[in-house]
């Protein structure tokens, strides 16, 4: 087990300092330099130019620049944003509750629809409940959720009423950011309702965002349960008296749901992909948001930064699945 | 003649199908895999003949008639059956040129895409070694960022448009394609008939794309149509995000964003153009997992 670990640690360093450099290239292949960019349109005279560049490093050998960035980065020094002048870890760091809390419900969401749905059409094979199921999940697996997320809002907040349009929390609510999780954050600080609004505006968010998820796990627990069903010893447990819902419950899940896990676990990328537009869409003021701004007004260190951040929580949870993986299925654990 | 020839082998009742009929006759078993056939076919004539289809030309404002309804809606004409967008151009003619658009977008990246993916994936996979070390330790950074920002992170050094988010996405999809590629190549390498050709003395780029690759393309096809919806979908994104295509070409996503503040007084301005990205990518995911199943030997019954 200890070296199947440092196997699968060890092959995730490469990948991460390719990520610097993909983050460090970044900032330099963009046309003109960074102080160019600070300059704006009136432009600057030399002199002060070529002091702004010294002071930035950026009159050093590239692969000294890239060793002093390694080394800020390390230390967690990201930069500091052009717009704002906070740190960009600061921001990141202030910003990454409200993506994590929308991810972690689109997800929940995802798997407590997703799961049952798949292994309903897997028990009912070519009947009307898996033809629904599957056809429904190929929708939303084709889904542009941005346009998916305003058709939302246009149904339960404009027609209805029943949902905030926008935002993590009413106006009128003024509750401290203490751990940044607005749930946790309402509840603890005790004002009447303030919990019902979080909730509120967290419902759209969570579905348009874990509609894709959704669709790919109930994909894959079909095709995956369907290869189970067909095994040997669910057909003992069968002939066995088992009744039905055991043997899919007890017998065949088990097995089924390790190439599910596997696939949950590869939604963190297309959940933080997704963020993206969700974010937008809802002024949903997480990391999503913040770096499409970050793009829009050029605010490079943001860029560079956010791209490093989210790039490492990938190589993170694919790595956790990873080795979660080898501890249900020892057959990788070995190979 | 070869149509009597090709029409006897039909009849002949002992002659084993050919490749290609055995591949159609799984394919169009399949009614999921013919409806995404047809919806391709049917987005292809309608941006062939975008011109001859389009009431209206796709820019031409109407000034007098903006924000018209839908023609069942109350209010609506058959003269703009989809309605009119905030400027009073015509919403249908507007999506039917933008699926030109949206099906090139979806051509040149896949094109570029694969390409230059099957070269990296066969040079991986010929040489190992370092060479493979290189190529696929690259894949795996590309892969660890999540597509739309990939996306994004290309448009921001290349500026947003339409043709940088076609590279963009072209970037997106390549380590799909060089895994493939190599993992293909890897398998056939030590077949005999590649050692029989290298015997005969074929020369190595002989060996890669003569040999190898026609051995590797049913994998390949399938992530090619699998691509064409995520090519779509990830460039109506960008250009909902405003990095992609600049107003006022017709492209779906960017009509979507153009017309977002009057979704609450029109909300047909903001359905149709989703509407049109989900069918065509609903198509083109159809139609790759009929082709997945078809063309996938340990799938078929």
């Amino acid at each position: 087990m200890f070296a199947f670990i440092f196997r699968r640690v060890a092959l995730i360093v490469p990948t991460f300092f390719g990520v610097t450099l993909l983050a460090f290239a970044l900032i330099r292949l963009i046309p003109g330099d960074p102080v160019e960019n600070l300059s704006g349109e009136r432009g600057m005279d030399p002199e002060r130019r070529l002091r702004l560049l010294h002071q930035f490093g950026l009159d050093q050998p590239l692969y000294t620049q890239y060793f002093d960035y390694i080394g800020n980065v390390l230390k967690g020094d990201l930069g500091t944003s052009l717009t704002t002048h906070e740190p960009v870890l600061t921001e990141f760091l202030t910003l990454f509750p409200a993506t994590f809390e929308l991810a972690f419900f689109a997800l929940i969401f995802a798997v407590c629809v997703g799961l049952p749905a798949g292994i309903l059409a897997a028990i009912k094979r070519n009947t009307v409940a898996d033809y629904a199921v599957m056809g429904v999940s190929l929708t939303g697996y084709s889904m542009p959720i941005f346009w998916w997320a305003l058709l939302l809002i246009l149904l339960f907040s404009v027609q209805l009423g029943w949902t905030p349009v926008s935002g993590r929390l009413a106006v009128q609510f003024d509750v401290p950011a203490t751990t940044g999780f607005m749930l946790i954050d309402t509840l603890r600080s005790g004002e009447p309702g303030a919990f019902r609004s979080a909730l509120s505006h967290l419902i759209l968010p969570t579905i348009a965002l874990g509609t894709i998820p959704l669709a790919v796990i109930a994909r894959m627990t079909r095709s995956s349960m369907l290869e189970v069903l067909r095994e040997d010893y669910v057909r003992t447990a069968r002939a066995k008296g088992l009744p039905q819902l055991q043997v899919v419950l007890v017998h065949a899940l088990r097995n089924a749901l390790i190439p599910v896990i596997t696939v949950i676990g590869l939604q963190v990328g297309l959940l933080l992909s997704g963020a993206i537009l969700t974010e937008t869409i809802f002024s949903w003021p997480g990391i999503g948001n913040w770096l499409i701004h970050g793009v829009q007004s050029r605010d490079y260190p943001v860029v560079q930064g956010g791209i490093l951040l989210i790039a490492t929580i990938v190589i993170s949870v694919n790595l956790i699945v990873d080795l979660l993986y080898g501890v249900i299925n020892p057959r990788i654990r070995h190979a | 003649m070869p149509e009597t020839t090709h029409a006897m082998v039909l009849e002949s009742p002992s002659a084993p199908p050919g490749p290609w009929q055995e591949f159609w006759l799984s394919f169009s078993r399949s009614r999921g895999a013919m409806i995404g056939l047809g919806l391709v076919v049917a987005l292809l004539l309608l941006a062939v003949f975008a011109e001859v289809v389009a009431p209206h030309p796709p820019n031409e404002q109407y000034r007098e008639s903006f924000l018209t309804p839908p023609a069942w809606a109350e209010g609506g004409s058959m003269r703009f059956i989809l309605g009119t967008d905030p400027v009073g151009r015509d919403i249908l003619s507007r999506i039917i040129f933008g699926t030109r658009l949206s099906l090139l977008i979806g051509l040149i990246s896949v094109v570029i895409s694969l390409s230059l993916g099957v070269v990296l994936g066969l040079v991986a996979g010929y040489f190992r070694g370092l060479t493979e070390t290189v190529i696929m330790r690259m894949m795996d950074v590309m892969l660890a960022l999540p597509s739309l920002l990939l996306a994004i992170a290309v448009v921001a050094i290349l500026g947003p448009g339409l043709a940088n988010a076609m590279y963009a996405i072209a970037i997106v999809l390549l380590p799909h394609y060089v895994r493939l590629a190599r993992a293909a190549v890897i398998g056939e390498a030590g077949k005999e008939y590649v050692a029989s050709s290298r015997i005969a003395g074929a020369g190595t780029l002989r060996i890669m794309f003569n040999t190898i690759l026609p051995n590797c393309t049913a994998p390949l096809i399938v992530q090619a149509t699998l691509g064409f919806s995520t090519a779509i979908l990830d460039a109506a994104a960008l250009g909902f995000l405003g990095l992609g295509a600049q107003p006022p070409t017709p492209e779906w996503g960017s009509m979507l964003a153009s017309a977002l503040e009057f979704i609450q007084r029109a909300p047909w301005v903001v359905t149709f153009p989703g509407l049109a990205i989900l069918i065509t990518v609903l198509a083109f995911n159809l139609m790759g997992d009929g082709l997945r199943d078809a063309l996938d030997p340990k799938l078929k019954r």
